[in-house]
């Protein structure tokens, strides 16, 4: 007797779907597993004989063969228990298997029959959403499952509910309406007390998409800042916080109560290796810059960065996304973020200028190079910063966040008007440049200047148009002008002299 | 070209004595090293090697050891010079201080060429803040450009900007190292090092291969100190080597100069003490040809293009000490996307530099005199 049932193997961050074949024999009771399992998946036997029992089932005591297919994908992980289960129950005609013909199965068992949530169940959700079918998880998942707003989703408790579910008697849930984009509310941008360059680095850096460099003593609201750059960011659109959700989905960062994720801010510590960083492992497993997708990704302390890591994030924050190649084949991750960086001015703290400072020369020097060398063609923006005064501290907390918000959007509106949905300045290629940027007399001069006497670089010129643009996109500006050109300037990315 | 048999010997006693002389010296670097360099070979071996100061002379006066030398030299690319050959330069023969012999790389042309008048060495921190180094480029690089040799150790810092600075314009630079002439010593310095070997000189009056010991960098300050007519202190902290060349410069008859710097700046109060005591007020490449070569016998000056009201409230906020755009926009008075583009413009005018950090600091360009600005701010 031969039975079939669909589940979902992950890959990367997306579902990909697979086949379990169950083949009933006559002969000695046996049960083996084929097509590329793991060791968590060939453990799945002894589940799902003890979920079957415990339910009241009979466990057919034949021999048993069970296919995974495509046999080529490896698979890992207890999410084929539940699929499993079923096509083992169907095939010894203990439920009836037309009823689960429209139903893909997620789920894995434990050991009295209930189900238990799985990660990545969005990303399932959505793939069965595309095949029209409904797909069947835990209770606990159901949430997660219906976030995909597509597909019909059954909440299963139990192995029991399964059979249920095959005679067409578990009851629908109310439908409810897809989940609005929420997200805990974020840290204000009024926090920040007298830093007018901290906000206008995060103002600029917002609204042009563009990575930002800080540099400053301890002290000088730094950190503060950079958590405060997801709140003047756009909202997500509805297919940005399911990508977003989706990767928390995979990566276990549940559990996922029903709710769309905000735009993600991730803080890794400077000992972080580059497979932390950018993803790795085997099977690969998304890093922090996947994890930061549509979010911020912030490197505190960038100066003490292994070489190896910053230069591993240099092809994602061009491409966008992130392949890790494996023998068994490659796996891409989205990998499209903000990059927030922040140093200190000196390796003690104090910055060189200081008394207190305690560094050597020649280590304040080494670090300067380190510092200049770090990602170097990475940042639009860089700014120094200070300690605010004691006045500042007292006095009038600053604008919040909502007004500058409002200000970033408008001028993303522009971007998008020109460049397309979801594009920004800061990914404006040369040609788009040359289109889009467009440079009043002064302006021109001004930057005609600039490269004769400042000596900057190519790519540096072309930074400073960006962010120009950008500038000109928040004070609504058609054309960028030497005010623009000139706080471009400022803010440029300074290297070692 | 090479030292004569009498000097080699000296210059070869200082290196296999140099680990002797270092413990002499020990307790207080600078002082003792003059006196004890000025002993003659028999009193110096004696002095600080009691053990077996005869079998010392004999070893660097033996044909072995002056053949070996020979190799080393040829080997390192150097040359060496006595003050009984040229092209000891007149200036360094006559002072007291002067080496035996001295050892070159780089064109020995330049040595025959050097006369104090035309010389001015450029001295300060190793631990120089941005307006030092900022000061002794842009003072070199003038100094270099209207004719004039500078001489520096080669050192982090102060030394380093100031053979930069030479470097820059069609000038020319000596370094004067405490080590071996063969040595680039920071090793860091090693791409300097071999620009100066290349476009200058390299001198030092230890034979190639001498160990290095502290004493060394005092006694080559006189060196440094001899060469010049004017030893300009730029940035020196209380204690300070180049308080010592300045201290020597004295001693060898020459004219001391200084860089003032802030009164509050713990980084220039050995350079406003020399003031204090009566050097020479050094405030751009003009007073040092004014003291070399008499006043305004030779003009330089460089002014920048005129400025509008709001960058020159931004200049004189950098000047005053704000290094953050933060800092500058509250001590001017300014909005602060308006000091952000002043201080734009004042760094592509050049009159302002930034570092890898972003701290700002004045260069030593000029701002035009009053009534030619009224720009365009």
């Amino acid at each position: 007797m031969l039975a079939r049932t669909r589940t979902f193997a992950l890959h990367g961050v997306d579902a990909l779907p697979v086949d379990v074949e169950i083949d009933i024999h006559r002969g000695l009771p046996a049960f083996s597993l084929v097509g590329l399992p793991d060791a968590a998946v060939r453990e799945s036997r002894e589940r799902v004989r003890a979920a079957i029992v415990n339910c009241g089932f009979e466990f057919p005591l034949k021999r048993i063969t069970a296919n995974l297919a495509p046999a080529d994908l490896r698979k890992a992980g207890p999410g084929f228990d539940l699929a499993i289960a079923a096509a083992i129950l169907c095939a010894s005609g203990q439920i009836p298997a037309s009823g689960l013909a429209g139903w893909w199965l997620a789920g894995e068992l434990a050991l009295d029959g209930s189900i238990r949530s799985l990660p990545g169940v969005l990303a399932m959700a959505e793939r069965a959403g595309g095949s029209g079918d409904g797909i069947a998880v835990a209770e606990a998942n159901a949430g997660e499952a219906r976030l995909a707003g597509e597909a019909a989703v059954a909440a299963l408790g139990s192995l029991s509910d399964l059979a249920t579910l095959a005679r067409g008697e578990l009851p629908e849930p109310p439908a409810s309406p897809p989940a609005p984009v929420t997200s805990a509310p974020l840290p204000d941008l009024s926090d920040l007390r007298g830093q007018p360059g901290l906000r206008e680095g995060l103002e600029v850096a917002a609204a042009g998409g563009h990575g930002v460099l800080v540099v400053g003593p301890p002290g000088a609201g730094k950190s503060l800042a950079a958590r405060r750059l997801p709140s003047i960011l756009p909202p997500l659109s509805r297919a940005e916080a399911i990508e977003v959700t989706k990767i928390a989905s995979v990566a276990g960062r549940g559990p996922i109560d029903g709710t769309l994720a905000g735009r993600p801010f991730r803080a890794p510590h400077h000992t972080i290796s580059s497979a932390g960083l950018v993803g790795g492992g085997s099977p690969p497993r998304p890093g922090e810059i996947t994890l930061a997708h549509r979010g911020v990704l912030f490197l505190d302390e960038l100066g003490e960065f292994a070489r190896s890591s910053l230069e591993a994030l240099r092809q994602p924050l061009e491409d966008g996304s992130v392949t890790i190649s494996r023998a068994q084949g490659a796996m891409t991750f989205p990998a499209r973020f903000q990059i927030f960086a922040a140093a200190n001015p000196c390796p003690c703290g104090h910055g060189e200028d200081s008394r207190s400072c305690s560094c050597s020369g020649e280590r304040a020097r080494a670090y300067k190079a380190r510092l200049s060398g770090a990602l170097a063609d990475r940042f639009d923006l860089a700014l120094r910063v200070e300690q605010p005064s004691a006045e500042a501290l007292a006095g009038d907390p600053g604008e919040s966040s909502a007004t500058v918000a409002g200000r970033v959007l408008e001028a993303r509106a522009r971007q998008e008007a020109r460049l397309g949905t979801g594009r920004t300045n800061a990914s404006m290629t040369e040609a788009e440049m040359a289109d889009h940027v467009r440079l009043d007399e002064r302006g021109s001069a001004a930057l005609a200047a600039a490269h004769g006497g400042m000596g900057l670089s190519g790519r540096g010129w072309n930074r400073v148009l960006k962010v120009a643009r950008t500038l000109a996109d928040l004070a609504g500006a058609e054309r960028a002008g030497e005010e623009q050109i000139d706080v471009a300037l400022s803010l440029r990315r300074k290297v070692a002299a | 070209m090479s030292a004569c048999r009498e000097c080699a010997s000296r210059a070869l006693l200082l290196a296999a004595l140099a680990g002797h002389i270092d413990r002499a010296v020990d307790r207080r670097v600078g002082d003792r090293a003059r006196d004890i360099l000025a002993l003659g070979d028999e009193e110096l071996a004696l002095a600080v090697c009691p053990s077996e100061p005869a079998k010392v002379l004999r070893r660097v006066r033996s044909a072995e050891r002056h053949e070996a030398l020979a190799g080393d030299l040829e080997a390192a690319g150097c040359w060496s010079t006595c003050r009984h050959r040229a092209p000891l330069p007149d200036a360094l023969s006559a002072s007291p201080a002067a080496p035996a012999a001295l050892f070159g790389k780089g064109d020995p042309a330049l040595l025959s060429g050097l006369v104090p008048e035309r010389a001015a060495t450029v001295v300060g921190s190793r631990r120089a803040g941005a307006y030092g180094r900022e000061i002794a480029r842009e003072l070199s690089r003038t100094l270099a450009a209207s004719g004039i040799v500078v001489i520096s150790g080669l050192a982090l810092g102060v030394d380093s900007a100031a053979h930069e600075g030479a470097l820059a314009g069609p000038g020319t630079t000596v370094a004067v190292l405490g080590t071996g002439a063969d040595r680039p010593y920071p090793r860091s310095h090693r791409r300097l090092y071999e620009r100066i070997h290349a476009e200058g000189l390299i001198l030092s009056e230890l034979p190639p291969c001498s160990p290095t010991f502290r004493w060394m960098f005092p006694a080559r300050n006189r060196l440094m100190a001899a060469l010049a007519g004017v030893t300009v202190v730029v940035e020196a902290a209380e204690r300070s080597g180049s308080l010592i060349t300045a201290e020597m410069a004295i001693d060898a008859g020459r004219q001391v100069g200084a860089v003032p710097g802030p009164v509050n700046s713990w980084r220039s109060e050995g350079a406003n003490k020399l003031l204090a005591d009566g050097a020479a007020v050094i405030r751009g490449a003009q007073d040092v040809l004014d003291l070399l070569l008499g006043p305004g016998a030779v003009q330089v000056g460089r002014r920048g293009p005129p400025l509008g009201e709001r960058e020159l409230a931004a200049l004189g906020a950098v000047e005053a000490g704000a290094s953050t755009p933060d800092g500058v926009g509250a001590a001017a008075g300014l909005p602060f996307t308006r000091a952000l583009a002043a201080l734009g413009r004042l760094e592509r005018d050049g009159y302002l530099r930034a570092d890898a950090t972003g701290a700002l600091s004045r260069t030593a360009l000029r701002a035009p005199e009053a009534g030619m600005g009224g720009g365009l701010g």
